[in-house]
């Protein structure tokens, strides 16, 4: 089975028949891009992620949901090589990234952002831009002596940054400082920061938290460009609408297991999903704080909008 | 009376004097740490003092010619960038601090102790190293120069290797900083996870950085103990803290701030030392004693550290852009 493309009515164009077999939470997918086994991440007591099998399929825009603590942070650092797990194993095109030092994760092509955007504030923006590219020689210490050495592929980097740059509207900040940008500007330098090191695989972690709604649908549009690109895309995001919007596949995350996945629509409605947003709290008198109450209220009303909308 | 043309004499021979030369060179090294990649080292006297002591004890007790002392100090530091890095540089930054403030007061008291006294010289220091950099001066004897700068052939000879030690560390610094290699280190400054992110491997970065800082310290640790003889007491913790204020005051982030920085604080020192002593021997301060008159001058210098970091953070050379930043 291989995926295919079938147009919407309306909206983006959502790739389809992504799975193998019945959909149930660790479904085999046609063609996946990382497989992940048996990994958990304990910090004291508190289990925060224990997932025994997901598979992220290649060349989609994959969502990762889930209630606040489900572990979907985490898990992204795991990936990401940003935090080492208790056990488990996982694969990366086919190469186990267990052990793997961030680092040279984000050289085999698999690049992440940040829930809190780090744009490098007293770097230029062209500068922060630029130091996403891979493989530049002037970044040896004793090359970086030598000009001649690295000029002609700093013009090139320069040259790509700049057409980044453009495509994301911000050309015309490249020589200004970082902190100089907007919060949803920043969101979009380090995504554009992010596609400099030509990447297989962008994990996107709350990309439009605080990203005013002028942004929003500009962010949106380049997350659906990057697939149409070939890269495959998996984001962490509480925006409901945003989810259904663009994803094509969606993984709930609720107490650090994956408790469901499927295509957006189907997830939705799934009572797995509303249990998750409820669930981890069903053993408690919701009256005794008025605070989580009125979080979980939040959480079920955008789901059932979001189910409304299509 | 106050003699003020003496003391703007002595003060202007503080422009080239090797002090200052060391000063500014220790504080580039500072640059390369603190202001270029973020690392907070607390200890850059310890450098200079490895430097120094590396050289010293390579030639008084294994008759190293100079080269092969240079090479000794030079090597002296990158051991202990390397020791002092290697468990901390994983670790956040304030890390750094604490063990390098720590490991600069560690071996200034270990070469001061008597019973390290046949090799280090324990309190009184080391001296009679200096034969073999005096033989290889090019310059015939005689008196050099005019007005306040009129020198002997070594003291010409010495600011001549000083600053051109100088200039020379600060174009390699200059080129580094302006190539791809500076922007990765600077990235770090502003966020190492964000520079992981990207593919770079920041724990060797940070390690490079610290060992190149630290050779600019331990040059600097030898240049400031040519014109004098080696006191462990020379390297205590206010000798960092002096070249962060070199540094403060010239522009962390910047190449040659460290040198201006570095001629304004000694000019200054001179100036306001020179001053309080003469004026509190004509008799203008009442009440002070000439102990006391010579130990005003830290407290300027304490005042003006202050001052910077309230008015001018970026310092003489900084970006003014920064300063709107600053967090």
């Amino acid at each position: 089975m291989s995926s295919s493309a079938i147009p919407k009515k309306s909206g983006p164009v959502k790739t389809v028949d992504l799975h193998v077999g019945e959909i149930a939470p660790g479904v085999a997918k046609a063609n996946p891009i990382i497989v992940a086994d048996n990994v958990t991440r304990s910090f004291g007591g508190l289990v925060a992620v224990d997932v025994a099998h997901v598979e992220i399929p290649r060349n989609a825009i994959t969502a990762l949901i889930g209630p606040n603590g489900a572990g979907k942070t985490t898990f992204f650092n795991l990936l990401t090589g940003f935090d080492k797990p208790d056990s488990g194993t996982w694969t990366f095109s086919g190469k186990s990234l267990a052990g793997i030092p961030s680092f040279r994760v984000a050289r085999l092509g698999q690049v992440r952002t940040f829930q809190l955007t780090k744009a490098l504030g007293l770097l230029s923006v062209l500068d922060n831009m630029k130091l996403g590219a891979k493989g530049q020689k002037g970044e040896n210490m004793f090359a970086a002596l030598l000009p001649w050495i690295w000029r002609k592929q700093e013009a090139e980097v320069e040259a790509r940054a700049m057409v980044l740059l453009e495509k994301f509207t911000l050309d015309t900040k490249a020589e200004d400082y970082a902190a100089s940008l907007s919060g949803g500007q920043r969101k979009l330098l380090e995504m554009a920061r992010a596609l400099m090191s030509e990447p297989t695989l962008v994990m996107l972690d709350e990309p439009m938290a605080g990203v005013n709604p002028a942004l929003t649908q500009s962010l949106l549009d380049h997350i659906l460009d990057l697939k149409t690109q070939g890269m495959t895309v998996l984001f962490v995001e509480h925006d409901m609408q945003m989810v259904r919007h663009i994803a094509d596949w969606v993984i709930v995350m609720a107490e650090g297991r994956i408790v469901a996945e499927g295509p957006p629509d189907v997830v939705m409605v799934n009572p797995a999903v509303i249990d998750a947003y409820l669930g981890s709290h069903h053993d408690q008198d919701l009256g005794e704080d008025p605070e989580q109450e009125e979080e979980n209220v939040t959480a079920i009303r955008e789901l059932l909008d979001a189910n409304d909308e299509s | 009376m106050v003699d003020f043309w003496q003391i703007i004499q002595n003060a202007s021979v503080e422009l080239i004097s090797p002090t200052t030369a060391a000063y500014a060179l220790a504080a580039l090294g500072l640059a390369i740490h603190f202001g270029f990649t973020g690392l907070i080292n607390f200890g850059q006297a310890g450098f200079m003092a490895v430097g120094a002591y590396g050289f010293g004890i390579s030639t008084l007790t294994f008759h190293f010619p100079v080269w092969a002392a240079v090479l000794t100090g030079i090597g002296a530091s990158i051991v202990l960038a390397l020791l002092l890095g290697v468990p901390t540089l994983r670790l956040r930054a304030d890390y750094l601090a604490i063990v390098t403030i720590a490991a600069a007061e560690i071996f200034r008291l270990v070469v001061s102790t008597p019973n390290a006294g046949p090799i280090t010289g324990s309190a009184d220091g080391l001296s009679g190293y200096k034969t073999g950099f005096a033989a290889l001066n090019p310059i015939p004897p005689g008196t050099y120069g005019f007005g306040p700068f009129t020198m002997n052939e070594y003291d010409l000879f010495l600011r001549l290797v000083a600053w051109t030690v100088v200039i020379l560390c600060c174009l390699l610094a200059w080129q580094l900083m302006r190539s791809p290699w500076g922007r990765v280190v600077k990235g770090i400054r502003e966020d190492e996870d964000a520079v992981r992110a990207l593919g770079k491997n920041v724990y060797f970065y940070k390690m490079q950085s610290l060992i190149l800082g630290g050779v600019f310290g331990s040059l600097a640790g030898i240049i400031f103990i040519l014109p004098r003889a080696i006191v462990p007491s020379n390297f205590a913790t206010t000798l960092t803290f002096f070249v962060y204020t070199v540094l403060l005051l010239g522009g962390a982030a910047t190449i040659l701030g460290p040198v201006i920085g570095s001629i304004i604080f000694w000019v200054t020192l001179s100036a306001v030392s020179g001053f309080v002593a003469r004026a509190q021997e004509a008799g203008w301060f009442p009440g002070m004693s000439s102990v006391q008159a010579g130990q005003t001058r830290f407290i300027v210098v304490g005042v003006v550290l202050m001052l910077i970091v309230i008015f001018r953070p970026q310092g003489v050379f900084g970006n003014k852009k920064e300063l709107a930043f600053v967090k």
